[in-house]
């Protein structure tokens, strides 16, 4: 039992955000303490819950000690207590590098906005109310308009804008859906309208049916999934390295709410919707992971090409969701966690070139750049992991989804097979106009740069992470499955939240 | 009134949504906000329309509104509030650095993207 534990995670950023603005603002030095010091015990208190979330049922915290469903509530269950973990470790190895390289250095105010986004985070993953998560959703999104244009420049603010124009219209269009399925049930937490969802009268199964589409679009838009993923690319290659990394958690959010809604809340055997989701869901997925593999073959700069790399990604994990069975649930949770450490590192180690060369683009080689050989070793790692070659996670990964869909083998298995060949050819390519041309380009001794220890401890952390997955792969499935079923089975889920008898 | 409030939403949406599509940051950003208007109409709406009843206990009432969508109708103006105005001080910033405000990023900004940050 966690008790006032479960709610830390969001409690503990909040007060060191705030204690950063209003008391160390102007001391680099003691912002970076506290702010490590805060991620580091956020790492501790995610570990406890989750260790106490495989160990027993889930459990539920009563914000105000209203019960539900009238109160707010915050639940935790197996994927939450995951999620959370996974947001503290890569938040650590983002911190670290942004420390490392300085980059919490060229504006104001990174560490502040950098733990109100954890916050944000950690709360849309523990909350059990929808419109908790709506207003999680906007925590974490302003405090991420803030990183991203973290250091300024004109690029940067002009697609700072886009994404804020973007998300703002994703927010509103959270909110009809979220007005249209209260006015419908009657309720906004989660387990109750899991309840409630099953008995739905005829009459109101139309408008049920816009408002699940509608806040599934919600998370199409946050998951970057096609047709709403053109915010992405520029964002994520215009924004600060480590930004960039830790936003790719951020995606991840979108992939964790529609397995909560489109798992528990509204199973392919809800008589109401049935497998609408299911059907619209599938194509975009699989049209997300070719356009992505496109991108990362046709990408113009090396921001670009992470950034596409993120939208393959999705691709892959929303194929894995919109089979919506155990088996594909516990591929997709794994592919999640191995595509947040791959995308992160990517983007860490795309940071490392970048702030090592005149610019990022592709289409001409530079002489070459300092510790071109480390830098280079870990870019072909981190693109062996993304591209989903053997023998990192994800090769594993991707296999668990194309065994979890057999029975839809020719499509799906020549869509991920085909699109990763694409994306090694893409990643070669980009590789060998970074590191190998780089020799034929003039000057031979590469220009001098800080050594930056720092920033390749995060580096290689991230890949040691990816290697422990690869490693420790059976255990890890084993407790996916598990959380696959809770997923799919929620009476437990539902049985914290000691909803009153429907009379 | 269900006509009067209904086709108010509607024209607040379909005009925000006219307004979004523009090509200047200052059209997309009142869009933007009429139509996180029509959000919380709609918010107000989701509770079903009735005059003249309290939303909280009182003696004398015979019947009660929803209380819940006036909560929510207060959260959702907060954050909108706020938003709107990150957006502007962003597109602000923008115009500023870029010397004009077009919403999309064309060719000759490709050009020169990717340069060190």
């Amino acid at each position: 039992m966690m008790g006032h534990w479960i709610i830390a995670p969001v409690v503990l950023p909040a007060i060191m955000g705030a204690a950063i603005t209003l008391l160390m603002r102007n001391d680099l030095l003691l912002q970076r303490v506290f702010s490590l010091g805060a991620t580091l015990l956020l790492g501790a208190i995610a570990a406890a819950l989750l260790w106490s979330a495989s160990t027993s049922a889930p459990e539920i915290y009563l914000l105000g000690n209203w019960p539900a469903p009238f109160g707010i509530v915050l639940m935790l269950d197996r994927l939450s207590a995951l999620m959370v973990m996974l947001t503290a470790l890569l938040a650590l190895a983002v911190q670290l590098y942004a420390i490392g390289s300085d980059w919490d250095a060229r504006g104001r105010h990174f560490h502040a906005l950098f733990q109100f986004q954890l916050m944000g985070i950690c709360g849309a993953f523990l909350t059990g109310d929808a419109f908790n998560l709506f207003v999680f959703f906007e925590v974490l999104l302003i405090a991420s308009y803030g990183l991203m244009i973290h250091g300024g420049g004109k690029d940067r603010l002009r697609a700072g804008v886009q994404y804020v124009a973007f998300n703002l219209v994703g927010s509103s269009l959270f909110l009809f859906a979220l007005a249209t399925i209260y006015s419908v049930t009657g309720t906004l937490n989660i387990a109750d309208l899991a309840v409630k969802v099953q008995m739905l009268p005829e009459g109101d199964v139309a408008l049920f049916r816009v408002a699940a589409v509608m806040l599934m679009l919600v998370f199409a838009v946050k998951g970057a999934l096609v047709p709403l993923q053109f915010w992405l690319p520029a964002t994520y290659a215009n924004a600060p390295g480590p930004v960039a990394a830790l936003f790719a958690v951020m995606t991840k959010i979108g992939a964790y709410a529609a397995i909560r809604f489109g798992v528990m809340v509204i199973p392919p055997t809800t008589p109401a919707t049935g497998t609408l989701i299911a059907d619209l869901m599938m194509p975009a997925a699989i049209a997300t992971l070719i356009i992505g593999a496109i991108g990362v073959l046709g990408a113009a700069t090396l921001g670009r090409l992470a950034a596409f790399a993120a939208i393959a990604s999705m691709g892959t994990a929303f194929i894995a969701i919109s089979a919506f069975t155990p088996a594909a649930t516990a591929a997709a949770l794994y592919y999640m966690v191995h595509s947040t450490l791959a995308g992160a590192a990517l983007f860490l180690i795309v940071d490392l070139v970048t702030q090592r060369r005149a610019h990022d683009r592709l289409t001409e080689a530079l002489p070459p750049i300092h510790r071109a050989g480390v830098i280079a070793g870990l870019f072909m790692v981190s693109a062996i992991a993304t591209a989903g070659m053997p023998p990192l996670s994800g090769f594993v990964g991707k296999l668990l989804v194309m065994q979890a869909l057999r029975d839809q083998a020719p499509l799906i298995w020549s869509v991920i097979l085909i699109s990763s060949l694409v994306i090694i050819l893409g990643f070669a390519r980009a590789g060998s106009t970074v590191f190998w041309k780089a020799h034929a380009a003039a000057p031979a001794e590469a220009p001098e740069h800080a050594p930056q220890g720092l920033a390749f401890t995060a580096a290689f952390g991230l890949i040691a992470a990816l290697a422990a997955l690869t490693l420790f792969s059976g255990p890890v499935l084993t407790w996916m499955e598990a959380t696959a079923a809770a997923l799919h089975d929620p009476s437990a889920y539902i049985a914290a939240n000691q909803l009153p008898e429907v009379k | 009134m269900e006509l009067l409030v209904a086709s108010a939403l509607g024209l607040l949406t379909s005009a925000g949504v006219y307004l979004m599509l523009r090509q200047r940051t200052f059209p997309v950003i009142v869009g933007l906000t009429l139509l996180s208007y029509a959000v919380n109409v709609f918010i107000f709406a989701a509770g079903r329309l009735v005059t003249n009843l309290p939303p909280i206990i009182d003696k004398h009432a015979h019947a009660y509104t929803d209380p819940l969508p006036q909560a929510l109708v207060l959260t959702a103006i907060v954050i909108s509030f706020g938003m709107t105005a990150v957006i502007v001080m962003m597109a602000l910033g923008a115009y500023l650095e870029a010397g004009h405000d077009r919403v999309d990023m064309t060719e000759t900004d490709a050009e020169t993207q990717g340069e060190a940050k």
